[in-house]
């Protein structure tokens, strides 16, 4: 109980605000909207994992919204170009991987921090990509919507596909040396060097999965509609930070749980239709999000001034 | 365990002071005392002839007390001027710089001890001993009557040091009371009018320097018998396990170490602080690698470049800030355990926590670790339990060479016993250890052999029953006066 506190109280946040829209809004559960709003979620989920690796391992990156606009491209002209969607989906986790091993590389090969490096590579992509779509949207074959399935199975697909990840994820997280490996390097660096663990290869690797899950976003993010916008990714990586803070994940590394994220991101996604069905103008709801993470963060500070104290 | 007892140290004006003791004698503990960093439960303290109760740093200021560090706290991007400026000068936020009072104060200040420093340099640009005449100069400025120096040559150059005793000569000719704290002898002698040695706490006695000798100096110092009982050698040494061969590392300040380490010994590091031995120990682990000489592990040349290869060739470490770098606190035990292990353990990349916790119980009950399991984090134990766990991590790793740095540091009485018997069973059993420990009676009592380090080298090699004063002579730089 202890030890998951933090991500079951958010758990219960989640689960208030299910019941009270139960009550009040039972519209809030029709089938097809509700499939529809996860949906939209998915591509976030995706990135979020990927950023909570990265922020256990005490590092940062902000540029995930330009990595994921520019795999969007990446797979938008392939799809367009009538390739086969799993070679679409592999050249846009390689374009991501390859932005991510950058990042990966100025951080942990040079030694420079890694808010610095990723606000310049997320101008950098944002620009390029720019003068290079010029805002255009990329419309796509038929077929490649919903994988060609009908609406609602191309949904649950999508839904399904990024909670199988999640899962893998939090038990890799849990079960395997190298998950060990990012909390150790996130905790203390200089300790898990000595103890012969390479810090320098786990925040490497942490910044090119972050690339690759960034391009499989982009590639899911696509196939829900006919066209590709090249300024999807706008915010996203605020989107998957804050997912990460609310769901529990220490910003100064070492701690954190996928599944917190999850719930994290739920809760956050749950409040712009919460406020719809309670007829609550929509403008709160940055600011109800943003209140939300001001919490987390504080109950964050209290706790660990409380333990750190010993 | 009290740090100081009952010492009594007194300060005349235009007199240096010079304060001796070995490592954790109570040097740093009475400084604070003086400087108003710690209370003390007992005594009083007399300044100007006018008693003070309630010592804090800001009232210690005001007296006219200050304290100049090894390692000067100055701002590196301002100018000279500016940095003794805010020292010195209480402005409220709105009120306009005065620069060209400023430059003045400063450059008269830096005459009155004889700096040819500009003031308008940045202080980044200035060396080390530049700095602490910085240092020194704002004392001045703030009206200091009494400045303490804590091994302010510890750094410098001879060149540097002649610059700085021209300076600290200077304020005792104004009248000032220096209190020098300083391992080097030569120093004290140069330079100091009184000595004053603590040994555990206590005073030994507060001689002038014109009326002692260095021999006696360093009986003061050291002058008790071993009181604990250590567990006795048991086995003759084997085979060469570590062979050095004029390694040293620039950048660790360490040169042409030379030393042999066979399996079922203990071979002890002695020096005082700053003498090397943490730094050939990461030298050996490959935390900062050898530039030059050839490190030799059972017969074979290895060239040591990472941790990684180091645990690799079978040397363990276990480092001497175990807070920081020996247990994560956050992790539970048993992770603790198997970190450095992980590729033999868990052989396809998961991870196996039945074979971990088997592990991790296998050690808490040989080590007899305090606590209610494998799960509990790291940061539950105390200091003693901590160290065994870190003791657990690189044993797992099946080592030929152990190095222990300040394996006692930090731990009570009572586990610290069971930590040398740890030790020790583990030389039985044929591992060679390089023990690095500034706490003399637990070299002389582990060792089966001693190497004194001093200035980045090997200053004398000594037999594990060498007696106290023979080790501290050597650590000191007085092999020859000790013998007499």
């Amino acid at each position: 109980m202890g030890k998951y506190f933090r991500e079951l109280s958010v758990a219960a946040a989640l689960v208030l605000l299910l019941v009270v829209l139960a009550g009040i809004a039972p519209a809030f559960f029709e089938l097809q909207p509700l499939l529809s709003r996860l949906t939209a979620q998915t591509p976030a989920l995706i990135v979020a994992v990927g950023m909570t690796l990265v922020i256990i391992c005490r590092q940062i990156d902000i540029s995930v919204g330009s990595q994921f606009g520019v795999c969007a491209v990446v797979a938008g002209l392939l799809a367009a170009a009538g390739l086969p969607l799993s070679v679409v989906l592999l050249a846009s986790m390689a374009a991501g991987a390859a932005m991510g091993a950058l990042n990966g590389w100025l951080v942990a090969g040079l030694g420079l921090p890694s808010i610095v490096v990723t606000l310049a590579t997320m101008v950098t992509w944002q620009e390029a990509l720019r003068l290079f779509q010029q805002g255009k949207f990329i419309n796509l074959p038929a077929g490649v919507q919903w994988f060609g399935l009908a609406q609602q199975r191309g949904q649950l697909t999508l839904i399904a596909t990024a909670v199988v990840l999640l899962t893998c994820a939090a038990w890799a997280m849990k079960n395997l040396a190298a998950g060990r490996h990012v909390y150790a390097v996130g905790t203390d660096a200089e300790a898990a060097r000595l103890a012969g663990i390479n810090p320098r290869g786990i925040t490497l690797g942490v910044f090119i999965l972050l690339g690759a899950l960034a391009g499989l976003a982009a590639t899911l993010n696509i196939v829900q509609s006919p066209q590709v916008d090249p300024k999807a990714g706008g915010g996203l990586e605020l989107k998957a930070i804050a997912a990460a803070v609310v769901g529990g994940v220490a910003v100064n590394g070492g701690r954190g749980n996928l599944w917190g994220v999850f719930v994290g991101l739920l809760l956050l996604a749950t409040i712009n239709p919460a406020l719809t069905y309670l007829h609550v103008e929509a403008y709160w709801e940055k600011a109800i999000q943003g209140l939300v993470i001001l919490l987390a963060v504080v109950a964050d500070g209290i706790r660990s001034r409380k333990g750190g104290a010993k | 365990m009290r740090a100081l007892k009952e010492v009594s140290f007194d300060l005349h004006a235009g007199e240096v002071h010079a304060l001796l003791g070995e490592n954790g004698a109570g040097k740093s503990t009475l400084i604070k005392v003086i400087t108003g960093a710690h209370q003390p439960d007992g005594g009083r303290i007399t300044v100007g002839g006018v008693e003070v109760s309630q010592l804090t740093p800001a009232r210690a200021r005001a007296l006219g007390i200050a304290c100049i560090y090894q390692q000067p706290a100055l701002f590196p991007d301002l100018s000279v001027a500016e940095n003794i400026a805010l020292r010195l000068e209480k402005t409220s936020a709105w009120q306009r710089v005065r620069w060209a009072e400023i430059a003045r104060r400063a450059r008269e200040l830096l005459q009155r001890i004889g700096a040819e420093i500009d003031p308008a340099t940045e202080v980044r640009e200035l060396s080390m001993p530049e700095q602490q005449l910085v240092e020194i100069a704002c004392a001045l400025g703030a009206g200091a009557r009494i400045v303490i120096m804590d091994e302010p040559t510890a750094s410098l150059t001879q060149k540097e040091q002649h610059l700085l005793f021209a300076v600290v000569r200077e304020l005792r000719a104004q009248g000032v009371g220096v209190i020098y704290i300083s391992h080097r002898l030569e120093e004290i002698f140069a330079l100091a009018d009184r000595v004053t040695v603590l040994r555990d706490g206590e005073s030994v006695g507060t001689n002038p320097v014109a009326a002692i000798n260095e021999a006696s100096l360093i009986r003061m110092m050291v002058g008790r018998e071993v009181s604990a009982i250590y567990p006795p050698a048991e086995s003759a040494p084997g085979e060469v396990v570590l062979a050095l061969c004029g390694v040293g590392c620039a950048a660790g300040g360490v040169r042409d170490v030379s030393l042999e380490v066979r399996a079922g010994e203990i071979m002890g590091l002695a020096g005082l602080v700053g003498a090397g031995r943490t730094e050939l120990a990461r030298i050996l682990f490959g935390i900062t690698p050898a530039d030059s000489g050839e490190i030799i592990l059972h017969g074979r040349r290895v060239a040591v470049a990472s941790p990684r290869i180091a645990v690799a060739a079978g040397i363990a470490y276990v480092p001497e800030d175990r807070r920081r770098h020996g247990v994560i606190l956050e992790m539970p035990i048993a992770a603790n355990m198997t970190m450095a292990i992980h590729p033999r353990l868990f052989p396809g990349a998961w991870l196996r926590f039945g074979a971990e916790r088997a592990l991790a119980l296998d050690y808490i009950r040989e080590l007899a670790v305090k606590t209610f399991g494998p799960e509990a984090p790291g940061g539950s134990l105390s200091g003693g339990n901590q160290q065994k766990v870190a003791l657990a991590r690189w044993l797992a790793t099946q080592p030929k060479l152990l190095i222990l740095d300040e394996p006692t540091q930090g731990v009570d009485v009572g586990a610290k016993g069971e930590i040398h018997k740890i030790i020790r069973r583990l030389a039985k059993d044929g591992l060679a250890v390089l023990m690095i420990s500034s706490d003399l009676p637990e070299v002389l009592g582990m060792s089966d052999r001693i190497a004194v380090m001093r200035g980045g080298t090997i200053a004398a090699m000594l037999p594990g029953h060498s007696d106290a004063h023979t080790v501290m002579a050597a650590a000191l730089g007085q092999p020859g006066k000790a013998a007499a």
